[in-house]
C-alpha cells in the first residue's frame, strides 16, 4: 500500500526510463482506452483525409483518371472572387451568430436553473426548436420568412404600415438576407443551453452556500461561482458553435440556395457546388483545405486565451 | 442560491421565460397552423388574430402525407440506425474521454487536440474519399456506412465526456487505484455510474444528430426502403411545389415522435443529472 501510494505521487516526475507500475498501467490504459478511436481516425479520418491532400493537387472529376496539376487549383482559388465573396458571407454569419448564441443559451439555462416552477415544460419549450432538422427547419423558415405571407411580415405589418415602408423581402434581398440567417440561427440555442444546464445542476450547492455565509448576493455568487464554473462549458459552446457556423449548409441550401446577388453563398455551400455539380473534385479538396486552415487557426488562438479564464476543478 | 426568491425576481424571470417561449413557440404554432389550411387558405395574406386559425381545419392532410410516401418505413429506418449510433458513440468515445481525463500520459493533451481537430475538418474533406472507401467495401446503400463509425468515438462526445470528467473529484478516482482497482473497474463502477448526465447527454445529442442528418444519408442510402425520414422529406419538397400545407403537415408528422421522446428523457435528465456523484 504505502509504496504504491508513493509511486502515485511520483507519477509526473518518474523519468521515461524508471516507469513506476501506475505510470506504466496508466500508459497500458491510455492505448488500449483510445484504441477504437485511433483504429476509426485511421480508417475514416486519416486515410481519406491523406487522400484529399493528394485530391487537391490534381484534376479528378470523379469519371476520369487524377492528373496531377500542381497548385494550379490553390492558385485559382486566390483569384476565384466567389471564393472571396463565399468567405465573407460565411466569416459575417460566424462573428454574429457565435458569441449571440453562446450567451443566449447560457442565459437560458441560468433562468431555468433557479426555483422555476414546470422546469420540464420550459426546457422542452427551448430544446423543440434543435429538434427541428436541417431540412425541416430550411422549409419552415423560408416559409416563415415569406416576403408576402410568412409570419415575420404577418407580426409586423401594423410597424410597417405605421411607418409607411414595404415589406422588408428577406432572403430575397442582399443586405437583409444574412441577418435572417443570424435570427433563424438564434431560434436553435436550446442545445446549448441543454450542455449549460446539465453543468450547472453540477455545480455543488455547498459553494453557494458557504458563498451565502459570507454576505455574497446573487450577482457576487453568479460571477464568482457560476461563470466560473461553468467556463469550461462556455469553451465548449464557443469552439462548437464555430466549428459548426463556417459549415453552415443544409439549411441555406434548403432555404435560399446562393440567394440575392450571392449573399447567401456560404463556403461549404459553394464548395458543394464545385465538387458535387461540377464534380471538380480537386478544386473541392483544395476549398476544403483552405476552410480547414481557417477554422484551425481561429480554434488554437481561442484555446491560447482561453487558458486565461477557464478554470477546471479536476485539473492540478 | 436563496431558497426563495424575492418576488420582483420571481416576477422578471417569468416574463423573460414567457417572452422567450413565445418566440421559440410561435414558428410552430405557425407551422402547425400551415399544416391544417387548406392549399388556398395557407397562401391567404392573414389580416386580423381570427385569420391564424385556418376556417375549416384540415386534418386530413396528415393521412394525406402518410398515404403520398411510406414515412413509417423511413422512421424505422431511421430508429435503426439512430439505436445504434447511440450505442456505440456511449461506449466508445466514454472510454477516449477516460483514457484522456485520468492516465498521465506524456503529450496527452497535444493528442487530444488532434482529436478536437478532427470535428474542425469539414466533413467534405473526407466525404469523397470515404464514399470511395465504402464503396470498397460494398457498403454503400446499406445502414453501415452510418452505423459502424460511431463505434469508434465521435470527437463531439469525446469533447463531452472530457468536460464533464474533468469536474469529477480527481480524489476519489486516486483513491479507487491505491485499493488497487483496475482502470476498466473504475471506469465501470465509479466513473460511468456518476456520469449519467453527460451519457444522457451524449445520448440525446448523438440521437437528434442521426434524426437531421441529411448529408449521410443522402450520399450513401440509394434505394428508397432505406431511406430515412430526412430524405423521404426532402423529395417530398421536391415533389410538391405548390402544396405547403402537405410538406408543413410532414414536417408535423415528423417532429412528433422526437418530441414525445424528449418528453420521455427528460426525466432521466434530470434524475441523472440530480444524482451525479459530484457533490460526494
Amino acid at each position: 500500500m504505502k509504496t504504491n501510494h508513493k509511486s502515485a505521487i511520483g507519477i509526473r516526475q518518474s523519468s521515461p526510463r524508471h516507469l513506476s507500475p501506475m505510470a506504466r498501467e496508466d500508459r497500458l490504459t491510455f492505448w488500449c482506452f483510445l484504441s477504437p478511436w485511433i483504429i476509426g481516425f485511421v480508417l475514416f479520418g486519416a486515410g481519406p483525409i491523406i487522400a484529399s491532400i493528394f485530391l487537391s493537387f490534381t484534376d479528378y472529376s470523379l469519371f476520369n483518371r487524377p492528373n496531377w496539376v500542381g497548385l494550379d487549383n490553390y492558385r485559382e482559388l486566390f483569384r476565384d472572387p466567389l471564393i472571396w465573396k463565399s468567405l465573407g458571407n460565411t466569416l459575417f454569419y460566424v462573428i454574429f451568430v457565435v458569441p449571440l448564441s453562446t450567451a443566449g443559451s447560457c442565459l437560458l439555462a441560468v433562468l431555468l436553473n433557479q426555483k422555476v416552477h414546470g422546469i420540464p415544460v420550459w426546457r422542452t419549450i427551448f430544446y423543440l426548436p434543435t429538434i427541428v432538422s436541417g431540412v425541416a427547419m430550411g422549409v419552415l423558415w423560408r416559409w416563415i420568412f415569406n416576403p408576402e405571407v410568412g409570419l415575420i411580415n404577418t407580426l409586423l405589418s401594423p410597424l410597417f404600415k405605421l411607418f409607411a415602408i414595404d415589406n422588408p423581402q428577406w432572403l430575397l434581398d442582399p443586405v437583409l438576407a444574412k441577418p435572417a440567417y443570424i435570427f433563424m440561427s438564434l431560434w436553435a440555442i436550446g442545445g446549448g443551453m441543454i450542455i449549460f444546464l446539465a453543468a450547472l445542476q453540477g455545480i455543488p450547492k455547498d459553494l453557494y452556500e458557504a458563498a451565502e455565509i459570507d454576505g455574497a448576493g446573487p450577482v457576487r455568487q453568479f460571477f464568482n461561482i457560476t461563470l466560473p464554473m461553468l467556463s469550461p462549458v462556455i469553451l465548449f459552446s464557443f469552439t462548437m458553435g464555430t466549428i459548426g457556423s463556417f459549415q453552415i449548409f443544409a439549411q441555406a441550401y434548403v432555404m435560399s440556395g446562393r440567394g440575392p446577388d450571392n449573399a447567401t453563398l456560404f463556403y461549404v455551400m459553394y464548395l458543394f457546388d464545385q465538387a458535387f455539380r461540377y464534380f471538380r473534385m480537386g478544386y473541392g479538396a483544395a476549398m476544403a483545405w483552405v476552410l480547414f486552415a481557417i477554422v484551425l487557426m481561429v480554434t488554437v488562438i481561442k484555446f491560447k486565451v482561453a487558458k486565461r479564464w477557464v478554470y477546471y476543478e479536476g485539473e492540478v | 442560491m436563496s431558497e426563495k426568491a424575492s418576488l420582483p425576481q420571481r416576477v422578471i424571470t417569468y416574463t423573460l421565460l414567457i417572452c422567450l417561449a413565445s418566440a421559440m413557440l410561435l414558428p410552430f404554432l405557425w407551422l402547425l397552423r400551415s399544416s391544417l389550411c387548406d392549399e388556398a387558405t395557407v397562401i391567404k395574406e392573414i389580416e386580423s388574430v381570427a385569420d391564424f386559425i385556418p376556417p375549416v381545419l384540415h386534418w386530413e392532410n396528415f393521412p394525406n402525407v402518410l398515404k403520398a410516401i411510406p414515412l413509417l418505413m423511413y422512421l424505422k429506418n431511421t430508429v435503426f440506425i439512430a439505436i445504434c449510433v447511440i450505442i456505440g458513440s456511449v461506449l466508445s468515445s466514454s472510454l477516449c474521454a477516460y483514457a484522456f481525463t485520468f492516465c498521465h500520459v506524456p503529450y496527452r493533451r497535444h493528442l487530444f487536440y488532434c482529436v478536437l481537430a478532427t470535428v474542425m475538418l469539414p466533413g467534405v474533406v473526407t466525404m469523397i474519399p470515404g464514399f470511395i472507401l465504402f464503396r470498397e467495401l460494398g457498403w454503400i446503400d446499406s445502414f453501415r456506412p452510418l452505423i459502424v463509425p460511431a463505434f469508434f468515438g465521435s470527437a463531439f462526445a469525446i469533447f463531452l465526456f472530457r468536460q464533464f470528467f474533468l469536474g469529477l473529484p480527481v480524489s476519489l478516482i486516486e483513491a479507487a487505484r491505491i485499493d488497487g482497482a483496475t482502470p476498466l473497474q473504475i471506469y465501470r463502477l465509479i466513473v460511468l455510474p456518476m456520469s449519467r448526465p453527460v451519457i444522457v447527454t451524449v445520448s440525446l445529442f448523438s440521437f437528434v444528430g442521426c434524426w437531421n442528418d441529411f448529408m449521410g444519408p443522402l450520399i450513401f442510402l440509394n434505394s428508397k426502403e432505406n431511406w430515412t425520414l430526412q430524405l423521404g422529406l426532402n423529395s417530398f419538397r421536391g415533389e410538391i411545389v405548390d402544396q405547403t400545407n402537405l410538406l408543413m403537415a410532414c414536417s408535423v408528422i415528423i417532429l412528433i415522435p422526437v418530441i414525445v421522446a424528449f418528453f420521455c428523457l427528460q426525466r432521466y435528465f434530470i434524475r441523472g443529472a440530480n444524482m451525479s456523484g459530484v457533490k460526494g
